[in-house]
């Protein structure tokens, strides 16, 4: 059901830093449209600066982006602008909108790229936060949220346009179990049903077996992939030891499935 | 207490020994060999008790070999865990031998996990010349690199400014009121305050020397004059960047520490119009109102001083009107928009600046509270240039 031939998102040679700090070193890899596609690692491994890079907040010391033919790195502002249009992103920290509520936190992008009328608006606000269990938070400001509630409110906004591609950065991080599950079974609807492609940093395996169809690991060391595909694959018959026993730690959970 | 439940020591015992604390008995013997005799439990209160004890034994008789005898450790935390690795690394330095005995199992175990592998400093030492010189070009770089920004900034606020003046229905007015509101309406009590108490002290100083004259009248010139065409735009912009250029900057920053200006980013919005554009607006508007009303109470204040010196408020408000010209009054309100300018962008542009984590936001907060002020300054001088020859 994956296209494999032609991919929606290719990172080439990427090289990333801070100052003279480099974090990922010739970095290559490719997304297909309608996959959803795990980025793991351990902490400070340089996940979410992967992400950034991607979705082009930050240049590459080297390397290129191609997202649906356009290289972000180069493209002139229109360009970018048509290509910011198409993305959906949920940042580690939420970065909602601290002055505004949640509705307004999710009309903003609403307001500003569309022109529907106000009773509409409402209506969308109200479906995007009831996908992810929030309808009673929206007139509240995200102070007044839980971090896992923040997450969710997050993760509406950045569907709120209905974006070809969903960057969500740890989506079950700070989760309870059952809502943590929720979400998976969000993201696989909206892939497969909407074919949304989907790039995650996550760590949680057994999210990761429940949802992704490819995953890339990162290594600190390296500064590399040390391993990528299909979760199952690499937890059955990576070459990796490292990668097999990472997989292989809640296997027995993941015999349920 | 509940540390010692979880290793597992009954607690009683524990509970005595607990206030005991821990001891530690030297044994010399023969050949250069120490041994130190722990006792009892070892937390970070008594580890801090011993571990001068310890330190000055060592010093004194530094062992060849030295040996710590753990046998009747009841308990010890990570303090106690670094003396013994301190000790350790005491003994490595002195080229002697260590070892510990009876230590139990568990607290190997933490020992392991608590041991600091050497960590690679990837900072650079450079020698003190050099430090100097690589400091000094580092100054160097950073000014040019802030006054590329603030040129690059100051044209794109421009240009998002002539945006909006082509287009106002791209503005956010509503933010740009509530913006408007806490820099103007709420500066007002302050403003006037400020303005009053200048006029007075001004009308009050002046007055002592031109009384020698008998030129006291013309103390109503001198006051509104300064106060039309330089204190009054000038007070105002100094307290709008005290209060409002601080809270731009902070505001930003925090927004930025927190990523909100990724995600603004990301969405499509640009931060300059969605954020800089209202808050630069809001305080060019309400920097020349304010303005007025600082003259406005600062002739009140003079007027006070005049009175009480013995004229009569007409012959004041005569003198006032004669003295001030309608191009010093709007000479002083351009002023005020400049200053409302500068002070709005440079706060909005330290915000954007911040780095990373909450102490960055408040250096951004007092940077944009210095560059607002020396930029008034600037300002200010050059207006003099350009009213001079303009002849306002
Ligand atoms: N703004 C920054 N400036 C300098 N260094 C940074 C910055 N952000 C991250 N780093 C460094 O880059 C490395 C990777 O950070 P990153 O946030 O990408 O990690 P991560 O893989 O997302 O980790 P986590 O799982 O904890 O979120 C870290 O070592 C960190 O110190
Ligand atoms: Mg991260």
């Amino acid at each position: 059901m994956v296209n494999k031939t032609q991919p929606i998102i290719t990172v080439e040679n990427l090289t990333a830093a801070y100052e003279d700090n480099v974090i990922l070193e010739d970095i290559s890899f490719e997304i297909f449209p309608g996959e959803v596609f795990i980025v793991l690692g351990g902490s400070g491994c340089g996940k979410s600066t992967l992400l950034k890079h991607m979705i082009g907040l930050y240049k590459p010391l080297v390397g290129r982006i191609v997202i649906e033919g356009t290289d972000i790195v180069t493209a002139g502002e229109t360009q970018r602008h048509e290509l910011l249009r198409k993305f959906g992103v949920m940042y580690q920290s939420g970065a909602l909108f601290g002055s505004m509520t949640v509705n307004e936190n999710i009309r903003l992008v609403l307001e500003e790229f569309t022109s529907l009328p106000d009773e509409l608006m409402d209506l969308i606000c109200t479906m995007k936060l009831k996908l992810v269990g929030l309808e009673a938070a929206g007139n509240m400001m995200p102070s007044e949220l839980s971090g896992g509630m923040k997450k969710r409110a997050a993760m509406a906004r950045a569907l709120t346009l209905d974006p070809d591609i969903v960057f969500l950065d740890e989506p079950s991080a700070g989760l309870d179990p059952i809502t943590s599950a929720q979400i998976d079974q969000l993201i696989l609807h909206l892939a497969r049903s909407l074919r949304l492609t989907f790039v995650i940093v996550s760590h949680e395996l057994s999210s990761i077996f429940a949802v992704a169809d490819r995953v890339v690991m990162l290594d600190k060391h390296t500064k590399n992939i040390v391993a990528a595909g299909p979760p199952a694959e690499l937890r059955d018959s990576s070459d990796n030891p490292w990668v097999r026993r990472f997989f292989n730690r809640e296997a027995p959970t993941n015999l349920k499935h | 207490m509940t540390s010692v439940h979880r290793n597992g020591v009954d607690l009683v015992s524990a509970a005595k020994k607990d206030c005991e604390g821990g001891r530690v008995r030297p044994e010399t013997e023969g050949g250069g060999k120490l041994r130190l005799i722990f006792e009892g439990r070892f937390d970070s209160q008594s580890t801090g008790r011993l571990w001068p004890e310890v330190a000055q034994l060592l010093s004194q008789s530094k062992p060849k070999h030295l040996t710590v005898d753990a046998k009747r450790v009841d308990y010890c935390d990570g303090a106690a865990i670094a003396l013994l690795l301190w000790l350790r690394r005491q003994q490595e330095k002195n080229k002697g031998e260590f070892a510990i005995e009876g230590l139990r199992e568990e607290f190997v175990r933490l020992m392991e996990m608590l041991e600091p592998q050497a960590v690679e400093h990837a900072r650079k030492k450079l020698g003190f010349v050099r430090g100097i010189v690589e400091g000094l070009g580092g100054v160097a770089v950073n000014l040019c690199r802030d006054l590329y920004a603030q040129i690059t900034f100051t044209g794109e606020i421009t240009a998002a400014l002539c945006r909006v003046m082509i287009r106002p229905r791209t503005m956010r007015w509503k933010d740009a009121f509530i913006v408007a509101e806490s820099a103007g309406a709420n500066a007002f009590g302050i403003v006037s305050l400020i303005g009053f108490l200048f006029g007075l002290i001004l009308a009050f100083q002046a007055a002592i020397p031109m009384r020698e004259f008998g030129a006291e009248i013309f103390v109503a010139d001198l006051v509104s004059l300064s106060l039309f065409r330089v204190m009054g735009p000038l007070l105002t912009a100094i307290i709008l960047a005290a209060r409002s250029g601080s809270a731009f900057a902070a505001e930003l920053g925090t927004m930025k520490v927190n990523e909100e200006i990724d995600a603004l980013t990301t969405m499509g919005l640009n931060p300059v119009r969605f954020l800089a554009v209202t808050r630069v607006t809001a305080a060019m508007v309400v920097t020349p109102l304010l303005a007025v009303f600082a003259n406005l109470f600062g002739l009140l204040g003079a007027g006070g001083v005049m009175v009480s010196l013995g004229f009569a408020p007409v012959t004041y408000f005569n003198q006032v009107v004669a003295a001030v010209d309608v191009g010093d009054f709007f000479g002083g309100l351009v002023k005020a928009v400049v200053f409302g300018l500068l002070v709005g962008s440079i706060g909005c542009l330290r915000g954007l600046q911040t780095g990373a984590g909450s102490r960055a936001v408040g250096t951004s907060a007092t940077r944009a509270v210095v560059s607002g002020i020396v930029l008034i300054v600037i300002a200010e001088g050059v207006f003099a240039v350009l009213f001079y020859f303009l002849g306002i």
